[in-house]
């Protein structure tokens, strides 16, 4: 008999990958809660490496007519002791077990693994850039060229060939162009013909085909096609994004830490919607500097506190290597709230006249140390300045930060949709 | 003819086919076996777990459901919980077989034989495959079906199907005609004998005759319901084909979307009825052909041992208080009893010739076997074939539960004289369909009233249907129906109401 063997382990994989993102959106609020839920007791780069989850069964189920209860009849391998007759206790060593294989209620809750893009999508779906950057970004566009078929007209470094050599073809074959096979098979037959009538009607024949061969070009200018482009607005497709921090003694490891998380989450949350992000460490005491990003977390740094001076640097690196209208900026300050009272007027001119208008976003995050709550705070320096830019209208988002737990809320709520807010507000 | 298959672990697809003819040989010269030509297709570990969801086959709508089943098995994999099966094999001709890369060679040959030939000749042969299943037909059917289930989305909406669909699995179990051929006669007859009756009536009625008001309404209504219930061909047990063709309301790709269901479900329904028997054939085969093969030193030693350690572990049947059990392990009791079954031809005791006088030292086992796997079901298989031996050996006892016993639970019978046929009996009955399903039809329709469709299970033993869980089917039910849907369990015994449930649909129809 024919046997065949195949061999399977080439053909694509992922054949399970649409039922699976159909049991994603369909349990889509369950497995969001429960991604929500495991992200806040895990650090923050383990947050988006995926992982496993696990949501209640409800909504998900699939119903079956089942039975249960009533007399059982059972028979079982292994006995070593009974003889008929018996009564055996109901709970107890001998009696086995009480439920059969498949007999019990399923379980609860339903544990499955989900992949690192699975996780973030998850994990960011319900947010967005907030408004004030949505109205920049309309703005900020540059132009870029894609094909729109063809034209008349154009420049010669855009013929298309093949298109006017298939317009030629065409014309010259519904205006019976005789090709130069015909001709030569009439030159042919008049070299042999001996009949001198014959021969004659013949020459005539080659002469007027030759005529309208010359009056039908090979190719004529109105078959000339051009290829057309058209300029459409391009969205930027790159980011920078700015990390201002307050390295000055007050600054506790905690307090890094919440900044830390805070900027993570940022990043991922830009590398989402832009194809390139690029990020700027600036920490400061009194003066500023740019550095890598181990020196901004860890490295040691003592001083007193001018908030100005970031901000100034941010603008010099702004106007040297990021061309607002080719780069969306986005900017995230942590501090605990100390500046340096004369510094107050400086921060707010450069805000206002500087940084702001070419931002698509800054935020402000206040972090304390944990176990202190919001509302026992009074309103720092910092924060009181920021208060009273935004009172006069200018986009900032400010929260404060005491705990790990909050971080991700605080993000959220920074980032939510407009509508879901809306939503929520409705129902 | 001769000399080793293979040596060490390593395997190429010229072993596969060494393996496959010299398999072949044994099972066509020494054991006879009939199957469907083969096709052996190599997978890896995703491509298994693919499969898995997919309740095994190779293509399959798309359905949240089945991605459900791939994340729980993905994740129980990847954690180390489970283990994935060596192979897959399908019913169909050609008869698929998927193998794991990962298995050795030797893995690969017990495989082959395991599969290629055991579940191979059993589901050609066996009649309940061949009455319920085309196995000439079924890939093309599911490529149908994928493909007709695609295009309802696309036309009718992804939303709309999914609702249909988790109807209809929902039902599946219910989905399937028990009965052969008798089923369509019956409806068919039903049918026709309506109009015969119809067509008497009118020729009998002539109102002028009509002197008094009308006899007792009662009389009518008894009448009406006869005649309903033999239009709609009730009671109906199969109630997806009852949906399928009374439902009121369902558009015809509905109709057509319960019909791909009940049909896979219908192909399925002789897998559910034969695991002893179909693991028990395929075991014995690879048994006696791996045996066969070493003995023909065409198997190392080292290889023939690898083979007996996965065999003894795929044969083990852990007893009633070991932690591992967990009811019975069919690979140990089919193989069981078709080992018993050859003793018995070859090598009878005084007690095998009273039990099994009709095969007891007739000598050839392998005649009696393909007679056992051509005409068994796993429910008669035990009823016939479980021997006083068998039972002594498993120490198979028999325990009553009743919940109205307070003392506790009684062992009824165990293995002694007067226990083995009970035993049997009792055993047989745990595979046996009929006690396996709730038995739940449809038994009539409200048709001049609000359409309610009612419903019964006859509950036997006094086991009733999970609250939760028949709510939810019903519901889907109610939606498929349209009007409100009433389910009454009815004690078999005393006939006595013991609950009812009513839904009404989540749509309500608009007033037609």
């Amino acid at each position: 008999m024919v046997m065949h063997i195949i061999d399977r382990r080439l053909n694509p994989g992922g054949k399970s990958l649409e039922n699976r993102q159909r049991f994603l959106r369909r349990a889509k609020a369950l497995v969001q809660g429960a991604v929500k839920k495991t992200s806040q007791d895990r650090d923050i780069k383990d947050v988006l490496e995926g992982g496993e989850v696990s949501i209640p069964l409800d909504g998900m189920d699939e119903p079956r007519f089942r039975r249960e209860g009533g007399t059982r009849d059972m028979v079982l391998p292994g006995n070593k002791k009974f003889i008929e007759g018996d009564i055996l206790p109901r709970s107890g060593d001998g009696s086995g077990r009480k439920s059969g294989p498949g007999q019990g209620d399923s379980e609860d809750a339903f544990r499955f693994v989900l992949s690192k893009e699975e996780f973030v999508n998850l994990f960011l779906d319900d947010l967005e850039l907030p408004d004030l950057a949505k109205r920049k970004f309309a703005e900020a566009e540059s132009e870029g060229l894609v094909r729109a078929g063809y034209s008349t007209s154009g420049s010669p470094a855009n013929i298309s060939i093949s298109r006017t050599v298939t317009r030629a073809l065409a014309r010259r074959v519904a205006l019976r162009r005789p090709r130069p096979e015909a001709l030569a098979e009439l030159e042919d037959k008049i070299a042999q013909e001996t009949d001198e009538d014959k021969k004659a009607a013949l020459v005539a024949e080659l002469e007027a085909l030759r005529a309208k061969a010359k009056r039908i070009p090979f190719i004529d200018p109105i078959d000339i096609r051009y290829r057309r482009f058209e300029a459409v607005p391009k969205p930027i497709a790159q980011a920078v994004m700015f990390c201002l921090m307050d390295v000055s003694g007050s600054m506790s490891e905690h307090m890094k830490d919440l900044a830390k998380r805070f900027y993570m989450l940022l990043y991922v949350f830009l590398t989402r919607r832009y194809r390139h992000v690029e990020i700027v460490f600036i920490r400061h005491t009194d003066r500023a500097e740019e550095v890598d990003e181990q020196t901004f977390f860890y490295g040691p740094a003592s001083g007193g506190t001018l908030v100005s001076s970031a901000l100034q640097c941010m603008h010099d690196i702004v106007r040297s290597r990021f061309r607002p209208s080719d780069w969306n900026i986005y900017a995230a300050q942590a501090s605990d709230g100390d500046n340096a009272t004369s510094d107050s007027e400086n921060v707010a001119r450069l805000l206002t006249d500087n940084i702001l208008p070419v931002s698509q976003f800054f935020a402000y995050l206040e972090v304390g140390e944990s176990g202190t709550y919001s509302f026992e705070m009074p309103d720092s320096a910092l924060w009181s300045l920021y208060e009273r830019l935004r009172a006069n209208g200018q986009p900032l988002s400010m929260r404060k930060v005491r705990d790990r737990s909050e971080i991700f809320p605080v993000f959220h709520d920074l980032f939510q949709r407009r509508g879901t807010t809306q939503e929520r507000a409705a129902s | 003819m001769s000399g080793l298959l293979f040596e060490g672990a390593d395997w190429n697809f010229l072993t596969l086919q060494r393996i496959h003819d010299a398999c072949e040989t044994v099972a066509q010269k020494e054991l006879g076996l009939d199957t469907y030509p083969n096709q052996i297709e190599v997978i890896t570990a995703e491509q298994m777990l693919d499969a898995y969801s997919s309740v095994g086959m190779p293509l399959f709508y798309k359905h949240w459901s089945f991605g459900k089943h791939f994340a729980y098995h993905e994740a129980s994999y990847r954690k180390g919980l489970m283990g994935l099966a060596y192979e897959i094999v399908i019913n169909s001709s050609p008869c698929i077989s998927y193998l794991m890369e990962e298995n050795t060679a030797t893995m690969q040959t017990l495989v082959i034989a395991h599969a290629a030939f055991g579940h191979n000749h059993f589901f050609k042969n066996n009649y309940l495959f061949k009455q319920w299943t085309d196995a000439d037909g079924i890939l093309d059917y599911l490529d149908f079906a994928r493909g007709y289930i695609a295009q309802c989305e696309e036309r009718f909406g992804r939303m709309s199907v999914e609702h249909t669909l988790d109807a209809a699995h929902a039902l599946m179990s219910h989905g399937v005609d028990r009965y052969p051929g008798k089923k369509k006669l019956d409806f068919r007859e039903e049918e026709k004998r309506a109009g015969k009756r119809r067509l008497y009536e009118e020729e009998q009625f002539n109102d002028l005759w009509r002197t008094v008001p009308t006899g007792p309404a009662k009389t009518s209504a008894v009448l009406n319901v006869e005649r309903r219930r033999a239009l709609l061909g009730l009671p109906q047990e199969n109630l997806l084909y009852f949906l399928e063709k009374s439902a009121p309301r369902l558009a015809p790709w509905q109709r057509e979307l319960l019909r791909i269901v009940r049909h896979i479900a219908q192909y399925f329904y002789p897998q559910g009825q034969t695991k002893v028997m179909n693991e028990g054939t395929a075991t014995y085969v690879h048994y006696r052909i791996m045996k066969r093969l070493h003995e023909e030193g065409r198997l190392t030693d080292g290889n023939f041992l690898e083979f007996l350690q996965s065999h003894t572990n795929v044969v083990f049947q852990p007893e009633f208080d070991d932690p591992r059990f967990s009811g019975f392990n069919p690979y140990a009791l089919g193989f069981a009893i078709m080992q018993d079954i050859e003793r018995i031809v070859k090598d009878p005791t005084e007690e095998d010739r009273e039990w099994f006088p009709d095969i007891a030292g007739t000598g050839d086992e392998m005649a009696v076997l393909r007679d056992v796997w051509a005409n068994y079901r796993d429910e008669s298989f035990i009823s016939q074939f479980l021997s006083p031996n068998l039972i002594r050996h498993f120490r198979l006892f028999h325990l009553h539960d009743d919940p109205a016993e307070r003392a506790g639970i009684l062992v009824d019978a165990i293995h002694d004289e007067r226990g083995y046929r009970r035993i049997r009996r009792e055993l047989s009955k745990q595979y046996d369909v009929g006690y396996i399903d709730p038995n739940i039809e449809v038994v009539d329709v409200d048709l001049a009233g609000d359409r309610r469709l009612m419903l019964r299970h006859t509950v036997v033993k006094g086991a009733q249907l999970n609250e939760t869980d028949t709510k939810r089917v019903l519901q889907h039910l109610a939606d498929l129906w349209s009007y409100d849907v009433q389910l009454t369990e009815v004690d078999a015994a005393t006939d006595k109401m013991l609950k009812e449930y009513v839904l009404n649909p989540r749509i309500q129809p608009a007033a037609a």
